[in-house]
């Protein structure tokens, strides 16, 4: 098989220019995945030239990965094949913003850093509260998966991204959806690509909606000695009229990655709320939350000033990231799981840590997804050789009770051991059908995808 | 049609659960759209062991199946365009689990929308998508074709309540997609299905997600006298980052027709009016029923009513979804439309609208989602005339035609099915239907099911190549310029 070494830089030079193309090692290395390094990266500026790439990578059998700013290119299993590296960050311009219409057309390649300073220029924005959203690029954030706190409210991508353009497997630029906020045009491709990592196609152009922001956005903070009212009091505030903005759940290690000022003591919970609207909402949310606190046996209420509230929001949308800052080589288990189910659930997280000597954070999302931390001290192998039974454990127990467990990160020696996709499901023949359309020479991101796709 | 394959349906599903009788044909040939045609036989399997085994049959004897549900979609989904089995889901219709706390159930496509509201309703709970339709059609039609309705403006439509599918493939699979929750590992396969129109496969059982009924909830009337008032409101209510819960328009036209039949309290006299409603907690709704009702006196409401109480409300809304039977009064035929477009652009778009209607020599009627910027004209013909009935169609062809100009879509919840599949082109190139259909036959590859729907055959098409057309402002990523519609 070729690599693109032979035929770089000058063949894909001449698709993007030779400035942009490199094939120097050192530069290479920041392309590397779970320790495979391509043999080139090239930095496309318009999507045209992504599918040339992607055409001339077709014929030659290259595989090839699409990237952005290179903050999660962790998710997924260790590439089979990673010939080519395609930089998506010059395709970083918004097409087009329509205020009024509350809609917005970007290239895959824009931080959503700027992103989010145009819309609030006009009072609009994302509700992609993600880690690394400082640096991280539209087309990465959704091709990751990673979800928000403010899907409480707003949902998930799935909910407004409105339509994409992408680079299928054989090069064609094909699109999905529209612009309009309303839309049953053809398949929703478009979703498909929402978490994919790259497996399917490379997005180039994305179609949001856009909302506005709140006028007045307020945090509450409430501590409780047990976990069980914790959850029930986050129970109660879904199933009141509030309709928080986000509602995270959390136990003290995990209030120590977020260095707030609340301290917690060892066994003790919090959950965060937030909510906003006009000056009588905010009054009423914080009297009918103080009520369901004091009903759920909170040890302490707090209402939190502006600055504690987007700081804390920070620390809750970072949190994947801080327990990767806190032990290199954190394993971190994202479980779709059901609220009501979501107390049991960490209890058995817990005591499968402590069965095991390992420190672990938790930190729980209303809706029912619960990311799970394991912080061993040690590094290497024998953080390994502590994790991977623990792994095990923790997808036996959630097949049992009919919820879904990945792991959105871990270290190398781990995704080793095993597969952080979890066992296989009876839809995974499907997904392979879908590859097969979309990706019908098996050139992107190979291997890193369920079950190998 | 062949009489073994009647008697071998017959055989496992009883006598009683299989229809061939031209009679009972012809009471199929039609569902809500304008559009017929006739299927070979109908069957009404009780579980997804008989779908299982219709859908092996139709494989050995090579002929189509179309799911149905009760038959209410608007471009022709659920007809078998090209004649074979139609699978009606009527039987299939137990709610088989309501989990209040977690805010699901579980239903079987049957299932009729406005039943399960009434089971959920005591648990404060609703399922958000609610078409005009909901009495009668079933959250597996809603399902294929992805339905929307006047509260999906705030709430949604069909895709993003839906969490899991349990499906009979074209190749006779039983398979289970999805869960309890979207963060399932792989791709989001429960994202393709919904909406996919019955072409991937057939639904078996559906978790669905159920929204909280909201505290409080106040409705609008707005009334005035020239249209462009109407249009500029919904243009500066949806600027100012306002979300109603829904935001209807009906023209002057069509609320006279819906005010002699059904005697909601629209003045006869105005030239349209707004449907507005806000809801949530108490405090918040307050204030955007005053913000609201300062916004449509600003653009020229002579009249901003609100419902007193809940009868009140619910005679309004029966004047809205009711409007299409109001219609029907009129004329025993009309065409309705579904064009989308950027909200930005309804002033505009409604005065084309009139101008093509005057050119063809067409009244139209406008009712229609306007929050969502969601049209849909109706167009009056007389279905015997069949030079009308050409020009009905070639007129609604004109407004979709003005809609994707605007940056819109050919449509937002009726379906593409086989009113629209020729319109596709305009819309999408070669490589978008390349794409889809590429996923379609991956999952339908003999194309049995519902064959003939989505994607355009060339067929109805004429002489005329469609191409994309131009969108304004959809700068340098735009299709190249159709020569033929520019």
């Amino acid at each position: 098989m070729n690599s693109p070494a032979k035929v770089a830089p000058s063949r894909i030079g001449d698709l993007v220019g030779a400035a942009n193309i490199t094939d120097d090692p050192r530069e290479l290395a920041a392309y590397e995945i779970d320790g495979v390094r391509p043999s080139a990266a090239a930095r496309p500026r318009a999507a045209e030239e992504v599918s040339e790439l992607v055409k001339l990578a077709a014929a030659e059998k290259f595989a090839v990965i699409p990237t952005g700013a290179r903050t999660k290119l962790g998710i997924g299993m260790p590439p089979a094949r990673y010939d080519l590296a395609i930089d998506m960050t010059r395709l970083d311009r918004v097409i087009s913003y329509d205020p009024g219409d509350l809609t917005l057309s970007v290239e895959a390649g824009i931080p959503l850093a700027r992103l989010a300073a145009t819309l609030a220029l006009r009072k609009q924005f994302l509700p992609l509260a993600v880690p690394f959203s400082d640096r991280a690029t539209a087309g990465g954030t959704l091709s990751s998966g990673v979800d928000s706190p403010l899907r409480e409210a707003y949902g998930t991508a799935r909910d407004f991204v409105l339509g994409m353009e992408i680079v299928t497997g054989d090069g064609a630029l094909a699109k999905s959806g529209g612009r309009v906020v309303k839309n049953v045009s053809g398949y929703d491709l478009h979703k498909l690509m929402l978490g994919a990592i790259g497996s399917l196609g490379i997005i180039t152009r994305i179609n949001f909606k856009t909302f506005p922001l709140p006028a007045e956005t307020r945090g509450w903070f409430a501590v409780f000695s047990r976990a069980e009212d914790a959850f029930a009091f986050a129970q109660s505030i879904r199933k009141s009229p509030l309709a928080p903005h986000t509602l995270d759940i959390f136990d003290r290690r995990a209030s120590v990655l977020f260095h707030t000022s609340v301290q917690l003591d060892k066994s003790q919970w919090a959950v965060a709320v937030s909510a906003a609207g006009n000056e009588k909402v905010m009054e009423r949310c914080s009297r009918d939350l103080r009520t369901m606190g004091r009903a759920a046996n909170a040890a302490q209420f707090t209402a939190l000033d502006e600055f504690a509230q987007s700081e804390l929001c920070q620390w809750i949308r970072g949190f994947p990231a801080l327990a990767a800052e806190h032990s290199l080589d954190a394993l971190i288990v994202k479980i779709a799981s059901l609220p009501t189910q979501m107390g049991e659930v960490t209890q058995r997280l817990q005591s499968i840590a402590a069965n095991s000597g390992l420190p672990c954070a938790i930190l729980a999302r209303g809706a029912g997804v619960i990311y799970f931390a394991l912080l061993p001290e040690e590094r290497g192998a024998p953080a390994v050789a502590r994790i991977a039974p623990c792994v095990g454990e923790i997808f036996s127990a959630a097949a049992s009770s009919k919820q879904h467990a990945t792991i959105p990160r871990c270290s190398l020696e781990l995704k080793r051991e095993m597969n952080i996709w979890g066992p296989a499901r009876e839809d995974f023949p499907l997904m392979q059908r879908v590859k097969q359309a979309f990706d019908p020479h098996n050139i992107f991101s190979p291997g890193r995808f369920v079950g190998g796709l | 049609m062949d009489r073994h394959l009647v008697h071998e349906l017959e055989q496992f599903l009883g006598d009683d659960s299989v229809l061939s009788q031209p009679e009972d044909l012809l009471l199929y040939e039609y569902d809500g759209s304008v559009e017929t045609a006739r299927p070979q036989c109908i069957v009404f399997p009780r579980t997804a062991a008989d779908v299982v085994r219709i859908v092996g049959l139709a494989n050995r004897y090579k002929i189509p199946i179309v799911g149905r549900g009760a038959g209410t979609g608007l471009s022709g989904g659920a007809l078998a365009r090209h004649g074979g089995i139609i699978v009606s889901f009527a039987r299939m219709n137990q709610i088989l689990e309501i989990d209040v706390e977690n805010q699901r159930a579980i239903v079987q496509p049957g299932v009729v929308n406005s039943d399960l509201n009434m089971a959920v309703a005591h648990g404060g709970l609703h399922f958000a998508p609610d078409p005009s339709s909901q009495k009668a059609c079933t959250i597996g039609g809603n399902v294929s074709e992805n339905a929307g309705g006047p509260h999906t403006l705030a709430y949604g439509v069909t895709t993003n309540h839906i969490l899991g599918l349990e499906m009979v493939m074209p190749t006779g699979e039983l398979v289970r997609i999805g869960g309890e929750s979207t963060d399932g590992p792989g791709y989001d396969l429960c994202g393709l299905f919904v909406g996919s129109e019955g072409t991937l496969a057939l639904v078996t059982e559906i978790t669905v997600k159920l929204t909280r009924l909201p505290e409080a909830i106040k409705t609008l009337l707005a009334v005035y006298d020239r249209v462009d008032g109407a249009t500029e409101t919904v243009v500066e209510i949806t600027a100012r980052g306002i979300t109603p819960a829904a935001c209807e328009m009906l023209d002057g036209w069509t609320l006279r027709a819906v005010e002699a039949w059904v005697h909601a309290g629209f003045p006869l006299d105005s030239a349209a009016v707004l449907l507005i409603e806000v809801d949530g907690l108490r405090e918040a709704v307050e204030q955007q029923a005053q913000n609201v009702g300062e916004i449509c006196r600003m653009h020229g409401a002579r009249e901003v009513r609100v419902a007193r109480d809940a009868r009140e409300r619910d005679l309004l809304w029966k004047g809205r979804k009711n409007a299409f039977g109001a219609v029907g009064r009129l004329s025993p035929t009309y065409y309705v439309q579904d064009g989308v477009i950027p909200r930005t652009k309804l002033p505009q778009t409604l005065r084309e609208i009139e101008r093509i209607g005057k050119e063809n020599g067409f009244e139209i009627g406008n009712i229609f989602h306007a929050g969502d910027g969601n049209l849909h004209p109706i167009i009056l013909f007389d279905a015997r005339d069949p030079k009308q009935f050409d020009r009905a169609v070639s007129t609604a062809d004109a407004i979709i035609r003005f809609c994707i100009e605007m940056g819109g879509a050919i449509t937002g919840e009726h379906g593409v099915g086989m009113e629209k599949d020729r319109l596709m082109p305009l819309l999408f190139t070669e490589d978008d239907l390349a794409l889809m259909r590429s996923v379609r036959d991956a999952f339908n590859p003999a194309g049995l099911l519902n064959p003939g729907k989505i994607f355009p055959t060339g067929k109805g098409c004429g002489e005329v190549r469609i191409r994309p057309m131009p969108q304004r402002g959809a700068g340098n990523i735009a299709p190249a310029a159709g020569k033929d519609f520019a």
